[in-house]
């Protein structure tokens, strides 16, 4: 039952920084309609940033991590600025080809400048756990938790309330329309891109700080988090923190009780499986919207 | 001289070669080709090998997605399972390698089958997620099957051989592989001059219409997938022929993303694409090599930078081509065809 109860628990952890790095998938598939292939090279790019800004330049934490986000802003509007705007109309072979070869770039000039080593990642966290119920839990995973779900219930509001979210949910529903209503699209979706960026260099931060250390392995949770999007339906928020929250579960179960019989590895495959199950069952996912089109 | 197109029959619009002189040409350099392991150094061999095994299956990858416009993530993949097919078949059945290699791509394409049936409901985006999905599923599957994959540390393929004919060596299995490369290349071309390979064009086009038209869309979809990945397969067990031992390092997802690359930079839908695309992306790293042993040699910490200048290089290389020139290498080449033709009195 403890066993059971500490599976449930990591999965909780990992599973909140997937919602919040599919949220960045979302952001952009919904605004854009690209899937990209490169946010797991954001999270990567965001948490090296921060890490050198914070042990190389002796930043304090806060202000590396700030110096972060704004730089990864302005990133993630250059990209869009200079890789994706030039393939609007294009077919989504060239779109998807495009973030691909965008992460081969960024995956390039991350080990060029810090290499392939493992490093160590400054303490955020206090060390000591804390007793949760009869579970002994790292006070990182509940900070980490903690701050996923603040982050959430932010960009919840963003989306319902203030002008700029509700600008992004027009466009969403319909370019055309937007643009009559005197919306600018490229605004949106440079914004889009940048979100998506910021996002993603959160999730990295808070998943090395959790880990305790960051090499290049990072990149491999944004195809980790595919599965995860197409679960919780590609263009719905809430499916995207549903589904992150399922995923990081179920793939720790799979860890707890797979992995023994088959000898390691159901942890990473467990949620590849479910999405070719889900993708001939539901392949909109449990919250998207359904294209009704017979082929 | 030749001012303009002139076809004035059918069978004219559909020939290969517009004159004699294209025909002579190919033959020649044929016949270059077959003299090159005369002269050619083991490296340059071993180059030549991986670039025509390249060929085939970047051309396998553009029949599925080039042609029928169903992307495909499931390269690596496909690759691992005719290069395992051969590892079991060669070393433990220890067959010729005129049954192996059909066997092997006989077996890709049936397990290409497997993961062509989402694609009756998937298509874009969300097929090409499920093909990332397959690429996961055969990876678990080598790395865990061990009585059969040999696990991580791979397992040793024995030579190609036939009776007392052992292709051992880069300068032996050229000539398979030359021979191979030629018949399937031949065999793509005419493809799609058939109903089948039309049938394939009219549903990357539009799928609908095609199915109005009466092309059974599904079953030539999964024909799509099983002729793609019977060019895969055979390109699997040549791969492990000509390597001698493979291992689930030989296979990951990077290397679907350079055949997705090649058939971009090279042109989607495009035989001709398909080759220039997998020269010039399996050249790239060889020449980026050249180039960085000679800076090495006057600052030797450029020596650790090959890997990430490599990654950033094919990188830019792809972004640039999609933003620039979306249609390939082959439309390039066409450009540069037509230009010509009329010189100097073009306009």
């Amino acid at each position: 039952m403890e066993f059971l109860l500490q599976l449930v628990l990591n999965g909780v952890v990992t599973g909140s920084i997937y919602s919040l790095v599919a949220l960045g998938f979302v952001v952009i598939y919904k605004s854009t309609g690209v899937l990209n292939f490169a946010q797991g090279e954001f999270m990567m790019l965001g948490a090296y940033v921060c890490l050198a800004l914070a042990v190389e330049y002796h930043l304090p934490f806060a202000a590396a991590f700030g110096v972060t986000i704004v730089f990864m802003a302005v990133l993630g509007i250059l990209t869009e600025r200079l890789v994706l705007r030039p393939m609007i109309g294009e077919p989504i072979i060239s779109l998807i080809m495009v973030t691909l070869g965008l992460s081969a770039v960024l995956k390039g000039v991350v080990q060029a400048i810090w290499g392939t080593d493992l490093r160590p990642f400054p303490n955020i966290f206090p060390a000591e756990p804390v007793q949760l119920g009869p579970l002994p839990v790292s006070q990182g995973y509940l900070y980490s938790t903690a701050s996923v779900a603040l982050l959430l219930v932010v960009f919840t509001l963003f989306f319902k309330f203030t002008r700029a979210g509700i600008a992004m949910r027009a466009t969403a529903f319909s370019q055309q329309v937007a643009l009559s209503m005197g919306i600018s699209v490229q605004r949106i979706f440079a914004l889009a891109w940048s979100i998506a960026a910021v996002v993603s260099a959160i999730g990295g931060v808070l998943l090395a700080g959790v880990r305790g250390g960051l090499d290049a392995a990072l990149a491999l949770f944004g195809l980790k988090v595919i599965p995860v999007v197409i679960l919780g339906g590609l263009d719905s928020i809430g499916g995207a923190i549903v589904g992150g929250l399922v995923m990081g579960i179920l793939e720790n179960l799979a860890g707890g009780y797979v992995d023994p019989l088959v000898g390691g590895g159901a942890k990473e495959v467990a949620p590849f499986i479910v999405l070719v199950l889900i993708l001939t069952v539901k392949p909109y996912g449990l919250f998207g919207k359904v294209k009704i089109e017979r082929v | 001289m030749r001012c303009g197109d002139f076809r004035e029959s059918y069978a004219e619009d559909m020939a290969i070669f517009e004159s004699a002189l294209p025909r002579w040409l190919l033959a020649l350099f044929l016949v270059g080709l077959l003299s090159v392991p005369a002269f050619a150094t083991t490296y340059w061999l071993d180059v030549l090998n991986r670039i025509f095994i390249a060929i085939i299956a970047a051309t396998g990858l553009n029949i599925v997605t080039g042609f029928t416009g169903l992307i495909s993530l499931g390269t690596a993949a496909f690759l691992a399972v005719g290069g395992y097919a051969t590892a079991a078949l060669a070393g433990k059945a220890n067959l010729p390698f005129p049954v192996v290699i059909p066997l092997a791509g006989l077996i890709t394409a049936a397990v290409g089958l497997v993961f062509g049936v989402p694609s009756l409901r998937l298509k874009g985006l969300y097929l090409a997620v499920a093909t990332l999905a397959a690429h996961y599923v055969v990876e678990f599957t080598v790395t865990h099957w061990d009585s059969m994959t040999g696990g991580v540390n791979g397992i040793s393929v024995p030579a190609a051989r036939l009776g007392a004919l052992s292709l051992g060596d880069d300068r032996k299995i050229y000539f398979l592989v030359l021979a191979l490369l030629v018949g399937l290349l031949f065999f793509a071309k005419n493809l799609f001059r058939t109903k089948v390979g039309k049938a394939f064009v009219a549903i990357r086009d539009q799928d609908i219409s095609a199915e109005v038209m009466g092309v059974n869309v599904f079953r030539y979809k999964l024909l799509a997938f099983a002729v793609s990945s019977f060019y895969i397969g055979v390109a699997g067990a040549l791969l492990a022929y000509q390597a001698r031992i493979i291992s689930p390092e030989n296979f990951p997802i990077t290397v679907a993303i350079d055949y997705l690359g090649m058939v971009i930079i090279g042109g989607l839908g495009s035989i001709l694409g398909s080759i220039f695309g997998a020269v010039f992306i399996t050249l790239l790293p060889e020449l980026l090599r050249l180039a960085n042993d000679s800076v090495a040699a006057h600052w030797p910490a450029a020596m650790g930078l090959f890997a990430p200048f490599k990654s950033i290089v094919f990188g830019l290389v792809v972004v640039l081509f999609l933003v620039f020139e979306p249609d390939g290498m082959a439309a390039r080449w066409q450009h540069v065809k037509n230009y010509w033709k009329l010189y100097p009195f073009s306009y």
